[in-house]
């Protein structure tokens, strides 16, 4: 059943891995942590068309780990928001996918992220404006998990079951790591979903890199809280020699790196 | 000023069904009847104010106009960052009040002082920067703020403003001549607008005719005005740091002139304040009451 959107992930995350060797860019761990939360979303679960992009009654993605937004490119690029010759100038001068996203410059993207801790906010708030106009779509927030350190994620969290929202769902790419080292290590992150639980949200536990489970949590309806999926991932995940190793925060393939992932993702070069 | 923005915002409001209120936890009982008028339009967030602002700035990328409402100091510097990427960078129509601005909440100490918030907000590409003299002015520069589609911020004072200008006189970008004068030119930025006025009027006995400019368009200044100045000196007063607020903006704009003409700023001194009393006892001990500002005035030139 969930197949085709396997092999499309692979397709993303092969993509990503080149992309990142062409233009010699960073975060590329980060990025490939959530891809496949960015199909189920995208394949299944967002109501957008992206001939329409700026329809009033889409559904809305804000996408907050801007960091890692080369992944949200790749998979704008393969759903037609934009054609993917635009990937070759990802970073490019003059090129409409900067290394941090930014609405103005790229159709399809929501929200301009990399400041951490700012899309829960933005997305109360969209949410929120929902209610009030009676525009009836669903928002959603896919956050980091070092992310979940900003205070500010949680002045959304506290305010957020006190409000009468449209449907509103966080997903935090919990792959265990930070910028400088594992995010357990560095702040108190668990028990995360308790946390999330305790502050009013429904929330649960998926492996993130399991279609079925993550395509289950997306599914299920919402009552009347917001909602908190937790979706445990491998940094770097789609090539055994990048996996949780933290050192792909910052650098990026050889050419000889790229041919090794299509070989363990079976895209044929 | 406030129960001014309370009774404005709700006659906006009515008229208006964009407009959205959010407030940092205050103004106990000040919108009871916004409340009771138009429930869904009026959020309490609490005390958490950098996720108000991109509440806010989620709420305007609806087509919504948002305004937050809370003491100065917290909902400019404390959330700098959510105003300067979640509004200005996306070029939201979010309105901004601080309330009790400057010296207003003297007693309260310097965490609830703002001094630097002119200087911060003037900064941020996109935003424009209002400093209202009264209570009519507020309501006129909202009028404004909601008639257009871009972020603005608009600080404020409390309570009991002597009421100097007319209601329909405020308009961005321009500023009025109170008072005309040759041998001084005074622009008073915000609620010290009184003050200035009786200064002139102090200096007036003493044979100093100052002309008196209302200036509560911080960002953008009145270019026009500004160009026009004769070789009489020009004094900037507002209730803010001498760095960074009106006075510098002014400097900036002056010293490209050929000969730009000679710019006093007076304002608070580059320090935080200590056992100040109240705001009339702090204006005295900054020199910005009216008898200091007039001795200061006539001391620069003779």
């Amino acid at each position: 059943m969930t197949a085709d959107l396997e092999a499309l992930a692979r397709e993303i995350r092969f993509r990503l891995i080149r992309m990142s060797y062409e233009v010699q860019s960073a975060h590329l761990a980060g990025a490939l942590s959530c891809v496949d939360l960015l199909v189920a979303l995208y394949w299944r679960i967002l109501r957008i068309d992206p001939a329409n992009p700026a329809s009033l009654h889409r559904d809305r993605l804000i996408f907050s780990k801007g960091h890692a937004v080369s992944a949200l490119y790749v998979t704008l690029a393969k759903f037609g928001f934009f054609p993917e010759e635009n990937l070759d100038r990802y970073n490019h001068h003059g090129a409409s996918l900067p290394e941090q996203p930014c609405p103005q410059m790229t159709p399809g993207v929501e929200w301009a992220t990399g400041s951490l801790g700012h899309g829960l906010g933005v997305g109360l708030g969209i949410a929120l404006a929902s209610s009030i106009q009676q525009n009836p779509h669903a928002t959603f927030v896919l956050m980091s998990d070092g992310e979940c350190q900003e205070g500010s994620v949680w002045e959304a969290a506290m305010l957020a079951p006190k409000l009468k929202t449209g449907p509103l769902t966080v997903l935090v790419d919990f792959n265990g790591w930070q910028a400088t080292g594992r995010s357990r290590d560095i702040m108190q992150m668990e028990p995360l979903a308790e946390k999330w639980t305790s502050f009013g949200w429904d929330a649960c536990e998926v492996n993130g890199h399991s279609m079925p489970e993550i395509l289950s949590a997306l599914e299920k309806p919402l009552d009347h809280r917001p909602r908190a999926i937790i979706a445990h991932t491998t940094k770097g995940k789609g090539a055994s020699f990048i996996e949780d190793d933290n050192n792909w925060h910052y650098r990026s393939p050889s050419a000889e790196e790229v041919k090794k992932a299509a070989q363990e993702l079976g895209i044929a070069q | 000023m406030r129960n001014a923005f309370a009774d404005e915002i709700l006659k906006l409001a009515l008229a208006d069904e964009r407009i959205v209120v959010l407030s940092g936890d205050i103004g106990n009982r000040l919108f009871d009847k916004f409340k009771a008028a138009m429930p869904t339009r009026f959020y309490n967030c609490g005390v958490a104010e950098a996720n108000m602002i991109s509440l806010a700035a989620g709420i305007a990328a609806s087509g919504l106009r948002p305004v937050c409402y809370t003491i100065t100091p917290f909902v400019t510097t404390r959330c700098l960052e959510q105003i300067k990427l979640d509004v200005c960078y996306h070029n939201m129509p979010v309105t901004i009040v601080g309330t009790g601005s400057g010296l207003s909440y003297a007693a309260l100490g310097s965490t609830h002082h703002s001094f630097e918030d002119l200087a911060i907000m003037r900064s941020l590409p996109g935003m424009n920067v209002f400093a209202p003299a009264d209570a009519p002015e507020l309501r006129s520069a909202m009028r404004w703020a909601f008639a257009q589609n871009q972020p603005a911020y608009l600080r404020i004072g409390k309570k009991g403003e002597p009421l100097l200008t007319d209601e329909a006189a405020f308009t961005a970008g321009r500023w009025q001549c109170l008072r005309t004068g040759y041998s001084a030119t005074l622009l008073a930025c915000g609620t010290i607008l009184g003050e200035a006025l009786a200064a002139a009027d102090l200096l007036a006995k003493e044979n100093i005719q100052a002309a008196v400019w209302n200036c509560a368009s911080v960002k953008p200044l009145d270019f026009d005005t500004l160009s026009h100045f004769g070789s009489s000196p020009v004094f900037s007063i507002e209730e803010h740091s001498v760095l960074g607020g009106f006075g510098s903006a002014v400097a900036e704009f002056l010293s490209g002139g050929k000969p730009p003409p000679r710019l006093i700023r007076l304002g608070i001194p580059d320090e935080f304040l200590h056992d100040c009393g109240e705001q009339e006892e702090a204006r005295v001990h900054c020199g910005l009451d009216a008898e200091s500002l007039a001795r200061r005035i006539a001391a620069e030139i003779a």
